[in-house]
């Protein structure tokens, strides 16, 4: 309640703030994607045999495969050999400290609210900050070390943990799984990754994010994050991007392993620089998310906003292997201008008793088009297996689109699947009656959107909430004349 | 505080407000009775600026500005204040939060900082009692499933925390049983100053026992027909609006 007036406070801004691009020298590879990009990713990584050999299977995999077409998003035809696969800023290889990163970078995450610096942040949160393709820091991680979490880019855990990485990368999501999976198998640079051992619970919450700068750029990260036995971890994630009139690219992978008794809540900001108001610019965000719920009584939580992006096409996922396993999807998804969003989720319930839940609201504004797209599966073995999925869209004017495809398939008879759907508007008399308070149209639309979303948004943790909802307002700022 | 000079206004393309003046002091009290349809809920929606409403001809003034030169946000923020016939529901948003931010753009509007969370709170336990209205009624979502009289409650203590200079009533007294209105009442009596003034809609002589206007008009197809104290409301609830629509036919001859 005091966060959702903050955040009323801040709204006057109107443009995109994070558009500003870092000034800093790189060191990129030219444009282009051939065998030759792959093996020197993977070189400059100092990789072993194996990774090199799993990436240029995923890239001769990726070559016979077409972009896929199914979903409810439009774009021109993206030509792989215009994008630079791998930037990083230029930096000495190894850091042994926060005190030799760049200070340009160090400036460019204070300017986005993230700080660095162990001593400044006030609250348990530790970051692992990615710009352009590679993790530049990550904070608080002797005192993860202390309790056996393990907290690093990606690239540090193929040199460090390397048979953890082996025994699960790909194991959720393989390369064979889609366009953007095998490409992003291919040629991944960085990302973070997370292990909580047996019986740990993370004290603190671990978060990454991921900035793009670089023009020309695509961004391809790989998360991981493994929960052993009754171990728990809240993950969030941020991102944002300059403001540019090109479109650019952000296909990444991330994939969750939760063993018996444990628990995943992974939550997302997605604040991509969304485009001009004309539709101008932006990022396509093409990922996949899915996670294992492996072990019994697992739970994997998903939780996203989703503001950003000229595209956003993603399913966060679960597949409840364990029996009485639990998978929840909780979405925010605003499109305002001609942003594009086909989000949501897939529940395949294969173990007894799992249950899953799905809440899902849908904004739309603008020339916008917002598609919820889900599927609950019911295997036959999953008996008494149980869905709920709330399926809300709200409709701003009158020249966006909101679609609803809910896919159900069910094999096992004592399975219960419920799916409720609504579509609405923000009424002229919600508004007046708003105005009449003193509490004009903009905060109207905000405090209105944000109640709307209250069952999403509750499950975010504090500071996250509002920002989000921070980012709903603004994202929505003129869309009601 | 308030004056209103040959008020017409039209929605829809019908003539609804046919030339309405009216001259309410500080510290006045006027009631505005009159049979269903004469127009009572579109002059206050025309003074609150409600959307749809066009002004065709006439004057509102409020303490020495042009009413109708400001949006409805201004008009709330100047000190107008409109307690609904029928309150819309806000879903997800609780009556806390939104007086909140109720609260926060009026005193940003009059240039003051924000309320002090410790202060909010004390106001709304102190407006809770004026209004005897219950704590968990204002942390649920805004008139969502509130019954008729708790919605009319609501509003009063929505006016309440907002302590505006001129408050209006729609009907207020209407769904709400005999304690009910009783204690609606008495809260105006308390919020009722030597500053500030109230037009209370109603039916009913009965909300009239309790707040004793200083004056009482009659609306009939959008004009006021008839004005006089408050013994015009006991007059009307034992004779009905028969005789008054004779003598306006009368004098129209
Ligand atoms: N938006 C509208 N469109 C068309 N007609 C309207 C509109 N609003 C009001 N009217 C008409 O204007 C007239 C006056 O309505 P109003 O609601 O002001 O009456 P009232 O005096 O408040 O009645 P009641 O005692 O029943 O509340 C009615 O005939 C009503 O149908
Ligand atoms: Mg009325």
């Amino acid at each position: 309640m005091a966060e959702d007036n903050k955040l009323l406070e801040s709204l006057t801004q109107s443009e995109y703030k994070y558009g500003f691009v870092t000034d800093i020298e790189h060191e990129s590879l030219a444009p282009g994607l051939t065998e030759e990009t792959v093996r020197f990713i993977s070189a400059t990584k100092n990789e072993p045999e194996w990774l090199l050999e799993w990436r240029l299977n995923a890239y001769r995999h990726w070559l016979t495969l077409t972009t896929p077409t199914w979903q409810n998003v439009k774009f021109p035809v993206i030509n792989y050999q215009d994008i630079i696969f791998y930037s990083a800023p230029k930096q000495k290889v190894k850091l042994n400290s926060l005190d030799e990163v760049d200070p340009e970078l160090l400036k460019t995450f204070e300017k986005l609210g993230i700080s660095l610096d162990e001593q400044k942040m006030l609250s348990g949160v530790a970051v692992d900050a990615v710009f352009d393709s590679v993790s530049v820091a990550t904070t608080f991680r002797e005192k993860l070390h202390e309790v056996g979490v393990i907290f690093c880019s990606m690239s540090e855990a193929v040199r460090e943990h390397p048979d953890l990485v082996k025994k699960y990368l790909g194991s959720v999501v393989p390369f064979t799984d889609n366009y953007f999976a095998a490409l992003n198998s291919a040629v991944f640079s960085d990302g973070s990754f997370c292990f909580i051992p047996k019986g740990v619970r993370c004290p603190m919450e671990l978060s990454t994010y991921f900035r793009i700068n670089a023009s020309n750029t695509g961004q391809f990260e790989r998360t991981l994050i493994v929960a052993e036995d009754s171990a728990y971890v809240s993950y969030l994630e941020g991102c944002t991007a300059p403001m540019r009139d090109e479109n650019q690219l952000h296909a990444a992978v991330v994939e969750l392993i939760v063993l018996d008794d444990a628990e995943i809540k992974y939550s997302t900001v997605q604040n991509w620089y969304p485009g001009d108001k004309d539709g101008k610019g932006g990022i396509y965000n093409f990922v996949t998310k899915r996670g294992n719920c492996l072990g019994k009584n697992s739970k994997i939580s998903w939780t996203q906003v989703e503001t950003g992006s000229a595209i956003t096409w993603k399913y966060p996922s679960v597949v409840l292997k364990g029996d009485n396993s639990i998978g929840e999807f909780y979405s925010v998804a605003v499109t305002n201008n001609y942003q594009q969003a086909d989000t949501g989720t897939k529940m395949i319930h294969v173990g007894k008793n799992t249950r899953s839940r799905i809440v899902s609201k849908g904004i739309s504004a603008g020339f916008s088009q917002n598609t919820y797209r889900g599927q609950v599966k019911v295997l036959k073995r999953a008996s008494g297996a149980r869905n709920f999925s709330q399926c809300d869209s709200l409709l701003m004017g009158d020249t966006c689109g909101a679609h609803t495809f809910p896919y159900i398939e069910v094999d096992n008879p004592s399975a219960q699947v419920e799916h409720e759907a609504t579509t609405s508007k923000i009424g002229e008399d919600q508004l007046f009656y708003c105005n009449q308070r003193g509490i004009n149209t903009e905060k109207a639309v905000a405090l209105i959107v944000n109640g709307y979303c209250k069952d999403v948004l509750n499950h975010l943790p504090m500071e996250f909430a509002v920002e989000a909802q921070k980012l709903l307002a603004i994202s929505l700022e003129g869309s009601v004349g | 505080m308030l004056s209103i000079k040959n008020l017409q206004a039209r929605v829809e393309e019908k003539e609804i407000l046919k030339g309405i003046s009216l001259e309410i002091g500080a510290g006045e009290v006027h009631a505005i009775m009159g049979p269903n349809g004469s127009g009572k809920s579109t002059l206050a929606s025309v003074l609150a600026g409600r959307g749809g409403y066009e002004v065709t001809s006439g004057s509102v003034s409020f303490n020495g500005k042009d009413l109708l030169d400001f949006s409805p946000e201004e008009r709330a923020q100047e000190g107008v204040f409109l307690a609904f016939q029928y309150p819309v529901e806000i879903p997800g948003v609780s009556t806390t939060n939104f007086m909140r931010t109720a609260i926060n753009e009026v005193r940003n509007y009059r240039g003051q900082d924000e309320i002090e969370p410790g202060d909010f709170l004390k106001m709304m336990k102190e407006k809770m009692q004026l209004v005897e209205i219950d704590q968990k009624l204002l942390s649920r979502s805004l008139n969502e499933g509130f019954s008729g009289g708790e919605k009319k409650r609501n509003e009063i203590f929505q006016m309440a925390m907002l302590e505006p200079k001129l408050g209006i009533l729609d009907e207020t007294d209407s769904g709400l049983d005999i304690d009910a209105l009783r204690i609606v009442a008495n809260g105006v009596n308390k919020l009722k100053t030597k500053d500030n003034a109230f037009i209370v809609i109603t039916h009913y002589q009965r909300l009239l026992d309790y707040i004793v206007p200083d004056f009482v008009h009659v609306l009939y197809k959008g004009k006021i027909v008839k004005s006089g104290t408050k013994d015009l409301a006991l007059e009307l609830e034992e004779k009905g609006y028969d005789w008054i629509i004779k003598e306006v036919q009368a004098a129209a001859v």
